[in-house]
C-alpha cells in the first residue's frame, strides 16, 4: 500500500487552529485518527458528506481537531446523538469516535442498541483500558489485576470484550487490532466505511500517563511490547484451548455480514405503512 | 400534502393526540421517544402518522437516548420533538442543558404527573414547574410553555416550534395528565391558516464561521446545519462564537452564557403570554397555569356572584417570566393566590414579582386531583371571615 507523507494527510484535514492537541506524548489517538483519515482519503470520500460524532474524554475530542461537521456531545451518547443524525439525513455519512468507558460503561446501552438496530455508523473505538481524561480510574476493559486510581489494589471486575459483545448484537463488521497493526487497522476502516449498517473498529491504545504508569508500563513502546504479548491472531485463536487463551486478547476481523441496516429497514417500513394505509399500491 | 388526520376543520380528540397532530401540521419530522404514561400516547400517534409524512418516529432505548436523537436531528435541519413525563423528563436533564448550551432548536413535552419518582403515572400534577425551569444545571434560560386545554395544547404546541426555530433553543410544553388524556373538541387549522417560522440558516460562508457568534446583532446566531458544506463543529464545553473549546476563559464562557440567556430575557415580551379574567378592579387575584386555571376560572366566577372582586391572571408561559407584570397587578390587588397542583413552586415566582405589593398565598393541592372551582372559593371566603 502506498501511504501519503503525513503532512499531506494533515494539511488536508485537520484545523490548524486548533492545535496542538490536548493529547499526552504516547497517546495512540493519533495514530488511530490518522489511520482514519488515510482510510477517508484512500477512499475518496468529501468531508461534506461525513460528519464526526463523540461522546466526552480523550478520544471524543478528536472531532474538534478535523475539518468536518462535528457533534461533541454528553459522556457515552455519542450513538443515541448519531441515530437521530442519520435518521433525519441517511445522506449523511457517521464517524463515531469513541473511547472504551465512553462506549462500554455509560454508552453501554446505546452500543447494543444501535448494533441491534443496525445503525448506519462506523464506530472507531479507542481502548486504552482506562478513563484517560479523568486520571486513570478503571475501565469496564481494565484487564483482571491491573491498577487504576479507584482500583489500587488491581481491578477486581470482568472486563467486558467489546469486539464479541458487537458481533454478538449483531454488527455487520468488527474488527480489532492495536495500534502498531496499523495496515490492517487502515484496511479495517476503510471495509467498515464502505459498510452498510453498524461497523466497528477497535484500538487497543497506549495511555501511558493515566494507565501505564500505573502498571509497570510508563512508556508507549513498554505498552506496544505488552500488546505483542497478550494479542494473539484471530486465525491462531481458533485452534487455541481456554485455557491457553486466558489473559490473552484476540485480534483481527471477527465479521463481515451484510444484515440490512437501519436506514434500509427503515424506508421498507415507510412504504409498508403508506401501503397498510391505502395511500400507495 | 396529504395529511394523515383531518385539517382545516374541527375533531374531538385527546390531548396527547393534538400534540402529535399540530406537531406535524408545525413541520416536525423527527421523533424519538420512549413510552411513559401518561405521555405514550403522543409517541403512539407519531409512530402512526410519521412515516405517512415521510418523517421518522424511533423508539429509542431510554429517555436520555431520546433526547440525543432529537437534538442529532435538528443538526441536520428537522424540526425534531420528544415527548416524556417525570422519571423520563429527569433523565433528559443532562441533554437539555447540551441542548441550551450548543442552541439546539427543539421541543420536549413533559406531560405531567405527580413524584418525586415514580409517583402516580395515571393522574395529574405541576410538580415539574421548577425542574422544567431550572433542571438542568449551570445557568441558563429556556422556555416553558403551559396548556389549560386540549385546543391549547394544540396551539401551544406550534407556537412551541414556532418559538424553537426564532430562538434556536429548546422549548418545555409543560403540560399535564389531566389535560393529555381528557378528550375536546379541538380546531386543526389549514395548513395554509398557519404561520410558522424557521430557523436562520447563514447566508454565506462568512456567516457560518460564527455559529455562536451574534452576527444579526439580535443575539440569535445563524445556525449551519451538517451536511451543508460548513464543516461546524458542536461542542457542549463552553466555546468561543466560532465553536472552538475554550474551557479555562472566564471572558468567553461569560460572554457565551450571558448572550443565551439574554437572547430568551431579552425578548420576554415576545414569548410570555396571559391571559385575564375580571382582573380590573380586581382585590383578589387568583393566579393559575394549566389545568388548574380552569377551576380558578370557574372559581371567580363563583366568587364575583356573592359580590366578592375576584379576578384570574392565567399564566400561558412560566419561563422567560414577567415579573413586572406581577407587580404591575400586585399594586392593584390587596391578595394574591396561586393556585397549582404541587406544594408551592409557580407561587415562587409570583411572591417574587409581587415583591411585597400584595400578600401572596398558595392554594395547594396534590394526590392527582385538580382543586375543585368550591374548594377555591372556600378556601378565599375562609380568608375573607
Amino acid at each position: 500500500m502506498y501511504l501519503k507523507p503525513s503532512y499531506e494527510i494533515r494539511d488536508k484535514y485537520l484545523r490548524k487552529d486548533m492545535l496542538p492537541t490536548i493529547f499526552c506524548p504516547g497517546c495512540g489517538i493519533g495514530a488511530v485518527l490518522q489511520y482514519t483519515l488515510r482510510a477517508i482519503d484512500d477512499l475518496g470520500l468529501t468531508q461534506d458528506e461525513i460528519v464526526w460524532v463523540s461522546g466526552i474524554g480523550c478520544s471524543s475530542r478528536v472531532p474538534g481537531y478535523v475539518n468536518f461537521d462535528g457533534l461533541h456531545t454528553t459522556h457515552g451518547r455519542a450513538l443515541a446523538f448519531a441515530t437521530g443524525i442519520k435518521m433525519a439525513n441517511p445522506n449523511l455519512k457517521i464517524i463515531a469516535f469513541m473511547g472504551d468507558g465512553d462506549a462500554a460503561a455509560i454508552g453501554g446501552n446505546h452500543l447494543i442498541h444501535a448494533i441491534r438496530r443496525n445503525l448506519d455508523v462506523t464506530v472507531i473505538l479507542i481502548n486504552n483500558f482506562t478513563y484517560g481524561m479523568t486520571g486513570g480510574q478503571v475501565a469496564p476493559t481494565t484487564p483482571k489485576g491491573l491498577k487504576g486510581t479507584t482500583a489500587p489494589y488491581g481491578s477486581f471486575e470482568n472486563p467486558f470484550d467489546i469486539a464479541e459483545l458487537a458481533v454478538a448484537a449483531g454488527a455487520n463488521y468488527v474488527a480489532r487490532w492495536s495500534v502498531f497493526n496499523y495496515l490492517q487497522g487502515i484496511n479495517s476502516i476503510k471495509k467498515a466505511l464502505q459498510k452498510r449498517g453498524f461497523s466497528l473498529v477497535e484500538f487497543l491504545s497506549p495511555c501511558p500517563i493515566s494507565f501505564g504508569r500505573r502498571n509497570r508500563l510508563k512508556t508507549s513502546p513498554e505498552i506496544i511490547r505488552w500488546y505483542q504479548k497478550i494479542t494473539v491472531p484471530i486465525s491462531k485463536a481458533k485452534n487455541m484451548s481456554p485455557e491457553e487463551l486466558e489473559g490473552k486478547i484476540v485480534i483481527g476481523e471477527f465479521v463481515d455480514r451484510d444484515r440490512p441496516s437501519l436506514v434500509e429497514e427503515y424506508e421498507a417500513y415507510k412504504k409498508r405503512a403508506k401501503k397498510m394505509m391505502g395511500w400507495e399500491e | 400534502m396529504k395529511y394523515p388526520f383531518p385539517v382545516g376543520q374541527v375533531d374531538f380528540i385527546q390531548g396527547d393526540e393534538a400534540i402529535a397532530r399540530a406537531a406535524i401540521l408545525a413541520g416536525c419530522r423527527f421523533y424519538a421517544g420512549y413510552p411513559i404514561t401518561p405521555a405514550s400516547e403522543i409517541f403512539e400517534a407519531m409512530s402512526l402518522y410519521m412515516p405517512l409524512v415521510d418523517g421518522v418516529s424511533i423508539q429509542m432505548e431510554d429517555e436520555i437516548a431520546s433526547l440525543a436523537a432529537v437534538i442529532g436531528a435538528s443538526w441536520t435541519g428537522a424540526k425534531a420533538m420528544t415527548a416524556t413525563s417525570g422519571p423520563g423528563f429527569s433523565l433528559m436533564m443532562e441533554n437539555l442543558g447540551y441542548a441550551i448550551m450548543t442552541e439546539t432548536p427543539l421541543v420536549l413535552v413533559n406531560v405531567q404527573r405527580s413524584g418525586p419518582s415514580t409517583g402516580q403515572p395515571t393522574l395529574a400534577a405541576q410538580g415539574d414547574a421548577m425542574q422544567a425551569i431550572w433542571g438542568t444545571h449551570g445557568d441558563h434560560s429556556l422556555i416553558v410553555l403551559t396548556p389549560a386545554t386540549v385546543q391549547e395544547a394544540f396551539d401551544m404546541t406550534i407556537r412551541a416550534f414556532n418559538l424553537a426555530e426564532k430562538y434556536r433553543t429548546p422549548v418545555i410544553l409543560l403540560t399535564d395528565a389531566e389535560v393529555g388524556h381528557m378528550r375536546e373538541r379541538v380546531y386543526a387549522p389549514h395548513p395554509d391558516e398557519l404561520e410558522l417560522v424557521y430557523r436562520k440558516l447563514p447566508v454565506n460562508d462568512e456567516e457560518a464561521k460564527y455559529p455562536f457568534g451574534d452576527v444579526h446583532g439580535d443575539l440569535v446566531p445563524p445556525m449551519p446545519i451538517f451536511g451543508k458544506g460548513y464543516r461546524t463543529y458542536v461542542t457542549g464545553l463552553t466555546h468561543d462564537e466560532r465553536g472552538r473549546p475554550r474551557t479555562v476563559d472566564a471572558e468567553v464562557h461569560e460572554r457565551l452564557i450571558k448572550r443565551i440567556v439574554a437572547k430568551i430575557e431579552n425578548n420576554k415580551k415576545d414569548i410570555f403570554d396571559y391571559e385575564t379574567y375580571e382582573l380590573d378592579d380586581a382585590e383578589i387575584v387568583l393566579v393559575s397555569f394549566g389545568i388548574v386555571a380552569r377551576s380558578a376560572m370557574r372559581a371567580v366566577k363563583e366568587l364575583r356572584k356573592e359580590g366578592i372582586k375576584a379576578g384570574l391572571l392565567k399564566l400561558n408561559v412560566v419561563w422567560p417570566f414577567d415579573f413586572e407584570l406581577i407587580e404591575k397587578i400586585a399594586e392593584n390587588a390587596e391578595r394574591m393566590y396561586v393556585a397549582e397542583m404541587n406544594l408551592g413552586q409557580v407561587y415562587h415566582l409570583i411572591k417574587e414579582g409581587a415583591n411585597g405589593k400584595a400578600e401572596v398565598d398558595l392554594i395547594s393541592k396534590i394526590g392527582g386531583e385538580v382543586h375543585t372551582p368550591g374548594e377555591i372559593v372556600e378556601r378565599i371566603k375562609n380568608d375573607l371571615r
